[in-house]
């Protein structure tokens, strides 16, 4: 549905995308996902037909997003950066001119945008002015917009960026809900945004793709080793020194949430869930407390734009 | 394709009434023009006054026709104002848009910038023919109270209009190359100044290039039209201009897609 081959974007000063390669399948929700700077407003620009690449090719739902731009614009809802809006329009006013401007036919405005005016939790402003809005409404309207003529793919740049937690939580349940069997790209800095809503996520860095894979792959294949989190009544001198003998077991660390808390690092493809009781019971310890520590998407996204640094 | 530029073109018309932009430069415009008008009828019957004294002075200087002495200079007047007010007419076009970011959105509707921009101007002209429209007071109260020559008026009032539309296409240009409504401004009315001294300054170079610096010269074509000659050659003048400065619009938003 969507590919991007080869996508390079010079800026003339520096490379805003370096050759970026990547595609989202029909239906599929691609999390985007890069520091600030990575590259991903140019990317999405790109996508949307804003300004053309440097080089390489990008198409959208089988049309060049260049020589075709106009079929793929019309398939399209984008939901920019800033979440530009007209301040002196209304709402239901602004989102008319819209699904007009987006080619819905004259007939059907109305009933579209009393849709996105639905869907979107807008029921109760559409003769607001759109100044005198909040910053998670605005939200809503920039999202509206982008879904007022029922696009194929949809394009959102950082939707949740700028607002509180609680709008930050209502507007992804929103885009979780609209997203509906739409393709849609979702970038973010944030790592939660993009890995609690998608299914599959590009990580972008300096213009450059970093990992292409699910949040749960990306978790397990980045950290050659996983940790276990003990909690075992003993000496810690004596538990560090015992645990470490285990067969597997590459280092054995206090962790400061508890005094009797441990961290145990494991050598890759070793499992030592069975070890560990036996050696507590030798010693005549407690094991209060054993679970496996799962590497958060947090940790990879740090691992592998770390690692590109050095 | 009328559809698209049709919407471009309700929305920023209501813009400009909502914001009280229209109202304000029609305004503005009315005042201005008004006393300028009151002005040249004042000297005017001043003159009459006098040349009931002495008939030898008004057939000297031809000073007791109406067209020449108070339409003319109306029109003359009304230009100049035209030319002051205009850019503040056409600043916000598309310079606000750049601003505020909606550029980015509009360029990635299935809309092509051709009709993005014929909307706009297309808005632009229409709120300059509403401010002209206001001053036709002026001429009818000059029908009804003496006996000027009807035709002049007309073609005048068409003058005026052709050379209006070019300000807007101009304005229109000048407001797509910035994102500031300030320097958007400043940019027309210097260009406009350009354009409308030119004539002066066609006197003081050769007679081939002053030739061509008249031909230029945006208000020349304007002269024979106030005095009720209406030329095919200053229509295509008027005509030219404008198409030529909404290309470089287009040209303009081209190249802002660009550097993105
Ligand atoms: N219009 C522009 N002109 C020049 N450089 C730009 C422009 N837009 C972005 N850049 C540069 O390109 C790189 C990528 O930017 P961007 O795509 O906005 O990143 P992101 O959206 O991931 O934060 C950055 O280094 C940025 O400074
Ligand atoms: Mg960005």
């Amino acid at each position: 549905m969507i590919e991007v081959e080869n996508l390079t974007k010079d800026y003339g000063a520096r490379l805003g995308i370096d050759g970026l390669t990547f595609s989202a399948e029909k239906g599929e929700l691609l999390g985007f996902l890069g520091p600030n700077g990575a590259g991903k407003t140019t990317t999405m620009r790109i996508l949307t037909c804003f300004f053309p690449a440097t080089s390489g090719r990008a198409t959208v739902a089988g049309f060049d997003c260049f020589e075709d731009s106009l079929e793929v614009r019309k398939r399209l809802g984008y939901m920019p950066e800033s979440v530009p809006l007209y301040k002196d329009m209304e709402v239901g006013e602004y989102l008319s001119f819209v699904a007009g401007a987006k080619g819905v036919e004259a007939k059907d405005v109305k009933k579209s945008v009393d849709r996105v005016i639905g869907d979107c939790g807008l029921s109760e402003y559409p003769k607001s002015m759109i100044s005198e809005l909040s910053k998670g409404y605005r939200q809503r309207v920039g999202l509206a917009q982008a879904l007022v003529n029922d696009p194929e793919i949809l394009i959102l740049d950082e939707p949740t960026n700028g607002l509180d937690p609680r709008q930050i939580r209502e507007i992804r349940k929103l885009i979780t809900e609209l997203a509906g069997q739409r393709t849609m790209i979702l970038s973010s800095h944030i790592l939660p945004e993009v890995s609690k809503v998608c299914k599959k996520i590009v990580i972008i860095d300096k213009g450059k793709l970093v990992a292409v894979d699910t949040p749960d792959n990306l978790v397990s294949n980045v950290h050659g080793a996983t940790k276990m989190f003990l909690r075992i009544d003993g000496p810690a001198k004596g538990v560090t020194a015992e645990l470490g003998k285990i067969k597997g077991v590459s280092k054995v660390e206090p962790d400061d949430s508890a005094p009797d808390a441990f961290i145990v690092s494991i050598k890759k493809g070793a499992d030592i869930k069975q070890d560990i009781p036996p050696v507590v019971v030798n010693n005549n310890w407690n094991l209060l407390e054993m679970r496996a520590i799962q590497a958060s998407l947090e940790d990879v996204f740090i691992h592998l734009v770390t690692k590109e640094d050095a | 394709m009328f559809r698209n530029i049709g919407l471009i073109y309700k929305k920023e018309i209501k813009s400009y009434f909502k914001s009280y932009i229209a109202y304000v430069v029609i305004a503005v415009f009315m005042v201005i023009t008004g006393f300028m008008f009151n002005d040249v009828v004042v000297k005017f019957s001043m003159l009459s006054f006098k040349a009931q004294g002495n008939p030898m002075l008004a057939k000297q200087y031809n000073l007791l026709n109406v067209t020449e002495t108070v339409v003319r200079p109306m029109f003359g007047q009304i230009s100049m104002i035209m030319l002051l007010m205009m850019p503040m007419l056409t600043m916000k076009l598309l310079a606000d848009e750049k601003k505020s970011g909606t550029m980015e959105l509009i360029l990635t509707y299935p809309i092509r910038d051709a009709e993005v921009v014929m909307g706009k101007y297309l808005a632009g002209l229409t709120v300059f023919a509403a401010m002209l429209f206001s001053t036709v007071t002026y001429p009818l109260l000059l029908i009804a109270l003496g006996e000027p020559e009807i035709v002049p008026m007309i073609t005048g009032y068409f003058g005026l209009f052709l050379m209006g539309a070019a300000f807007v296409s101009l304005g229109l240009f000048a407001s797509s190359v910035t994102e500031n409504q300030i320097i958007a401004a400043s940019l027309a009315l210097g260009m406009l100044f350009l354009f409308y001294l030119m004539s002066m300054s066609a006197a003081y170079v050769s007679p081939g290039i002053g030739r061509i610096v008249s031909y230029l010269s945006i208000n020349d074509h304007f002269f024979s039209m106030a005095k009720g000659v209406v030329d095919t050659e200053d229509i295509i003048y008027y005509l030219s201009f404008v198409v030529f400065f909404l290309f470089l619009t287009m040209r303009s938003i081209e190249s802002h897609r660009w550097r993105g």
